[in-house]
Formats: C-alpha cells, sequence, structure tokens
C-alpha cells in the first residue's frame, strides 16, 4: 500500500490546481449560466495537455494513467462541473480507439483526441436502450465498402460540439448483445445530424443531444473492434466511464463541502459562528468522511484499470457510492445555507441539482447494484 | 531573436516575516514563487518568438533553490535555464546583480532583447532592470505594456502615470515589462514533465570570470540597516443600522474622538 502520487503526477497535479484556481473557478459560475459550449475551456484543457492523459505519447497523449487522469479530473469538477463533464465525456471516445482500435484508426483519430484538437463523444443510449444497452437499434448494414447506419441516439454528451464519434449499433438484431458493432463517425459525415439538445436540470452549458443518422454511409475501416463485438467495446468503455464519473462526482462534492466549510465559520446565529453546533459539526464531519471514502473507491478503481486487473465492480461500487455521496453532499451543504443555500447567490444549490446526473448517468444507481451483485453473488458463492 | 529573461525567485506570502537579530527574511515555511511580473516578461518572449522565431533563455541569480523558479520558467516554454549560484553573491543589491545578470548576458553571447519584470514584489526597487541596460551599454525601456519587433527594432508602448509613450529603439536593448502587458500562459503538461527533467545550466563567478569584489556584499553600496514590518491597523468598526441610525452613531463616534480640540 502507498497512498503517495509519484512526482511526476504531484507536478501535474500542481500545475492544474493552479490553473482551475486561476481560470476555471472564478468563472464557473459564468460558465454555468452562459448555456453555451464552453469552448474557451475547452480549447484550454487542449493547450494544457490535458485531454489525453492516460493516452500513449506516440498517439499523442501524456503517456500517463487513468489514476492521474482521475485525480486531475476530480480538480476540474470541483472548480468548474461543466468543464468536468466535457472531460469525462470525451474520455468515452478516447477508451475506445485506445483499446481496441487498429494502428491506421489510431494514427487517423485517437491523435487528434488525445491532443484535443479534436472533442469526442460516445453514443450508446437510445430512446429505447437505457439500462437495457443490448437493445440497441440503430442499425448498421454493409453494403460495398461501407455500412450504413440507420437509427438515433439521444442524451448524448458533447454532441453536436465533438467531431469524433464512437456509435455503438448493430449489424444483427437477432442476436442482441452478440450482434452488436461499433463504429468511429465523424462529424459532416452525410446522414448523420444532430438532434433535439434536451433541456435538463442542470448543466445548461453541456450538451446533451440525439444523434438521428439516415442511410448515413461510414466506411468499412471505421468499425472499431470486431464485427459482432460492439457489446464488449461498450462495457470497456463504460467500465473506465465510470470511473469518470465516480471521478465527477467525487469533484462536485468536495466542492460542496469546501463552499460549506468557510460559511459555517462565518454565518452566525444565537451569537456565535454556526460552526460551533454540533448540529452542523456531525454534518462536516460526515461530509468530509463520505468524500474522502468516494476518492479512495474511485482511486482504486483507476489503480486496478492501470495495473491491468479486473476493475469493473470496484468502478460500479466507486461510481454507485460516489455518485450517492455527490446527493447527500450536496444536500447537506444546501442545509447548511439554510434559506441562503435554497437561492442562486449560492453555488450550492447547483451543485444539488448537478449532482443528481451523477445517480444516472452511465448506468443507473439500480444498474451498478445489479453488475456489484452480480460480481459478489458468484465471488462469494463457495 | 535570442531572448533572454531576467527572473527572481520570490517568497510568495504577502505577511513577510523578518528575523529581528539579522533583519532579514525568514523563509522558511513560505513557499517561493517566480516574481509575479517575471511571469509577464516570460510570457512577453514567448510571443515574441512565437511571431519570430529564435530562443529564450531564463535566467537568475541565487540559492541553489532557484532552480525550481526556473523550471517554471521552462515548463511555461522557455528553450534554457541558467542560474548563477555563488555564495560570493549572497547580499547582493541591485547594483551588483545587475552587474553578475550583465556578466550572464555577456556569456550567453548573442542576445538581441533582454527583458525584465518592472521590478520584484519584495525589493520593490525597479532597479535591477535598468542598471542591466547601462552595464551592457545598451538601450532600455521600463514599463513596457507592449512590444513588437520589426527590421532589428522595438517598438514598446510605456505606461506612465498620466499618459502613454510609445518609444521605438535599435536592439539590443533592455526592456522591463508591466503586469498589464500580457496574461501569463498555464504550463502545458508536457512541459511541466519535460522541464522536472531538464538540465539546468548552473554558473557561479569564476565561470563568468566576474569580478567577485563587484557581487555580494562587496559590491553592494546600499546596505540594509533594519527591515521591519508595517504595523499592523486595527480592525476597523461597522456601523449597522437605519440611516438615522448610522449617522447618530457616527456623529458620536467622531465627538469621542475630540478631532476639533486635537
Amino acid at each position: 500500500m502507498d497512498f503517495t502520487f509519484t512526482e511526476d503526477q504531484t507536478a501535474i497535479l500542481e500545475a492544474v490546481k493552479e490553473f482551475c484556481e486561476e481560470d476555471l473557478a472564478p468563472k464557473a459560475q459564468e460558465t454555468d449560466e452562459a448555456g453555451v459550449w464552453p469552448a474557451e475551456n475547452v480549447k484550454k484543457l487542449a493547450e494544457l495537455d490535458l485531454m489525453g492523459i492516460p493516452v500513449p505519447e506516440e498517439y499523442g497523449g501524456l503517456g500517463m494513467d487513468f489514476l492521474t487522469w482521475s485525480a486531475v479530473g476530480e480538480e476540474l469538477s470541483c472548480s468548474c462541473t461543466t468543464t468536468g463533464a466535457v472531460y469525462g465525456a470525451h474520455v468515452l471516445a478516447v477508451v475506445p480507439i485506445m483499446m481496441f482500435g487498429s494502428d491506421e484508426q489510431k494514427q487517423k483519430y485517437l491523435k487528434p483526441l488525445a491532443t484535443g484538437e479534436k472533442i469526442g463523444a460516445f453514443g450508446l443510449t437510445e430512446p429505447g436502450a437505457g439500462s437495457d444497452a443490448a437493445a440497441v437499434a440503430t442499425k448498421a448494414e454493409l453494403d460495398g465498402d461501407h455500412y450504413v447506419l440507420n437509427g438515433s441516439k439521444i442524451f448524448i454528451s458533447n454532441g453536436g460540439e465533438a467531431e469524433l464519434y464512437v456509435i455503438i449499433t448493430t449489424t444483427d438484431p437477432s442476436r442482441g448483445a452478440r450482434g452488436m458493432t461499433a463504429f468511429i463517425v465523424e462529424k459532416g459525415t452525410p446522414g448523420f445530424e444532430f438532434g433535439k439538445d434536451e433541456k435538463k436540470m442542470a448543466f445548461p452549458s453541456l450538451p446533451n443531444r440525439e444523434l438521428v443518422f439516415t442511410d448515413c454511409r461510414v466506411p468499412k475501416e471505421n468499425l472499431l473492434g470486431r464485427e459482432r463485438g460492439g457489446f464488449l467495446v461498450a462495457m470497456r468503455t463504460l467500465g473506465v466511464g465510470r470511473i469518470g464519473m465516480a471521478t465527477g462526482a467525487v469533484g462536485v462534492a468536495r466542492a460542496a463541502l469546501e463552499a460549506a466549510v468557510p460559511y459555517t465559520h462565518q454565518r452566525e446565529q444565537f451569537g456565535q459562528p454556526i460552526s460551533n453546533f454540533q448540529a452542523i459539526q456531525f454534518m462536516v464531519a460526515d461530509m468530509a468522511t463520505e468524500v474522502d471514502c468516494a476518492r479512495l473507491l474511485t482511486w482504486r478503481a483507476a489503480w486496478l484499470k492501470d495495473q491491468n486487473k479486473p476493475f469493473e465492480k470496484e468502478a460500479a461500487m466507486a461510481k454507485l457510492y460516489a455518485s450517492e455521496v455527490a446527493m447527500r453532499t450536496t444536500t447537506k451543504a444546501v442545509q447548511i445555507f439554510g434559506g441562503y443555500g435554497y437561492t442562486r447567490e449560492f453555488p450550492v444549490e447547483r451543485y444539488m441539482r448537478e449532482a443528481k446526473l451523477f445517480e444516472i448517468v452511465e448506468g443507473t444507481s439500480e444498474v451498478q447494484r445489479m453488475v456489484i451483485a452480480n460480481h459478489v453473488l458468484r465471488e462469494l458463492n463457495k | 531573436m535570442n531572448i533572454v529573461v531576467c527572473i527572481k525567485q520570490v517568497p510568495e506570502t504577502t505577511e513577510v516575516r523578518v528575523d529581528p537579530e539579522t533583519n532579514a527574511l525568514i523563509r522558511e515555511g513560505v513557499a517561493s514563487i517566480i516574481n509575479p511580473v517575471d511571469e509577464n516578461a516570460i510570457e512577453a518572449a514567448l510571443q515574441l518568438r512565437e511571431g519570430h522565431g529564435g530562443t529564450v533563455t531564463v535566467i537568475t541569480m541565487g540559492p541553489p533553490q532557484a532552480e525550481e523558479a526556473l523550471r517554471q520558467a521552462l515548463a511555461m516554454g522557455a528553450d534554457e535555464a541558467i542560474l548563477l549560484s555563488d555564495p560570493a553573491s549572497r547580499g547582493s543589491d541591485t547594483l551588483a546583480t545587475s552587474y553578475s545578470l550583465a556578466e550572464m548576458v555577456r556569456k550567453i553571447g548573442e542576445v538581441d532583447l533582454i527583458l525584465c519584470g518592472k521590478q520584484a514584489i519584495d525589493g520593490d526597487t525597479g532597479q535591477v532592470g535598468p542598471g542591466l541596460a547601462e552595464r551592457l551599454g545598451i538601450p532600455q525601456v521600463t514599463f513596457a505594456i507592449e512590444l513588437s519587433v520589426e527590421d532589428g527594432k522595438l517598438r514598446a508602448k510605456r505606461v506612465l502615470d498620466d499618459f502613454f509613450e510609445v518609444l521605438e529603439v535599435k536592439l539590443p536593448a533592455v526592456v522591463t515589462v508591466v503586469k498589464q502587458a500580457n496574461d501569463p500562459r498555464h504550463p502545458g503538461m508536457r512541459n511541466v514533465l519535460k522541464a522536472k527533467r531538464a538540465e539546468i545550466t548552473t554558473w557561479t563567478l569564476a565561470d563568468l570570470e566576474a569580478d567577485p569584489k563587484q557581487s555580494g556584499f562587496d559590491g553592494s553600496p546600499t546596505q540594509v540597516i533594519r527591515v521591519w514590518p508595517p504595523e499592523k491597523r486595527g480592525g476597523g468598526k461597522k456601523i449597522e443600522g437605519t440611516s438615522e441610525e448610522v449617522a447618530e452613531e457616527l456623529a458620536q463616534a467622531i465627538k469621542e474622538m475630540d478631532i476639533a480640540a486635537g
């Protein structure tokens, strides 16, 4: 056991913290309220080499690990949840190409994603395929040296703004999960259009758009992994994606804690700061403990991934726990702020609305519990 | 274009503590940073390099740990970093510092432009840049907010108290830069990692064939007799209430001060 970061990781985190404090945090409220894609922040992430942290250097990345990627993501999410969400969604295109792409695909698509020259997105969810991911109905049919895509995806993070999409389709609907196939689709491909951008409870500046494919011809060489191997691509991607969502959840939970504590010292009632009251102290203690637990679970999952060890169960645990901690912690922060916490004068009401996303996105809490239970029921059945 | 940027490592805190015995700054437990406006000088240099090509060399004089400031400059994108670290340089005032820096610039050789921050947040003299120009016998432009180079000439806009001034000078020249000149970039992570592993050239006065008598305490006619932090101001009092109540209480407070009589 060793809980220290390497010198390289420390240097990166210090530089990222400075960037977060000086550039992201002061404008976070503005970034949220603008309701538009945070182009400037995304450009800075690219300039700071943050868009391809776990990607090998030969493909334009930093050649670091997923633990570093997660620790950086927490800083981004803590100081600007929207920017953190873009970073978390981007990796969902990076990971499948990194894991399943041919060398040509990596040269052509992973490089620009890793340098941040292009932004990525991942399209799995459909109106009829949410928790039941194998129910994907977007069809891909071979026609000469192209596949023809028809169907639509919904809620796609970074949708419309991203240039590169990893799309999960079915090439053999009769075979369910075993008929699914992944493709890399470029924005601008004829027949690929963007539909509705959802109005949501939070994250108005993060696009969650519909992707519509109408006789969209995708070159055969853009098939990612094996034909009918798409379910594996999706599951592997979501495995890392869950670490990403856990990371974002820890970030927003920490933001709520860091907003609440100074307020408890500053706010006076009954002639003294409310930090003197045990009712407040106990809330702060629970918040701090849970945020730490959530972070440790998240980092363990990332570490396992970096060690090439199985991490599916641990990623599901991290995602489940961190997202529920985010909900509890942000709710407590609003409670500590009292009436002010319910107003938009303070960011905590926004954190509370944002936290809810993490219990739903990339596998609801219920799906995480299913995944965890499947593992535990099998592992301990001796 | 070959640009040299002179930087200084300074204590981060604004709450400077002074050892009453030695009158020296207490540096323990205080983080060190690049003097903030020196970052603007580095940024200006990087921007000129982006437009004109060439190299950016960052130099500093200080104890071995000043290397950290140079690494930060390398992370921002400087090509090379040189540290002058010599025990005999301790206690250098601005005259001695400008001497040592000038000797460094001479040893570097072909230099087209030397950039400095306007002044350091610890000493606050603003003399090293101008002193350096005098030592080298080349033109100087202080307090520059805009810089451009064309046909071997530098055009700079200076910020003065009530007006701007645009000057044109022949290169090589020394320019000191103000905070408003630009927004220093955050380093990219690739450079952060590279800077960590980079070789920092370290020179001594002997490497410069410099006169030790002109450096350190010996070369410094300025002597610090005493340094002390300003007395802390007592907290003010906030009067709250309706306008009438506030006015009433304020009037009473002024009466109690007995200003008219005093």
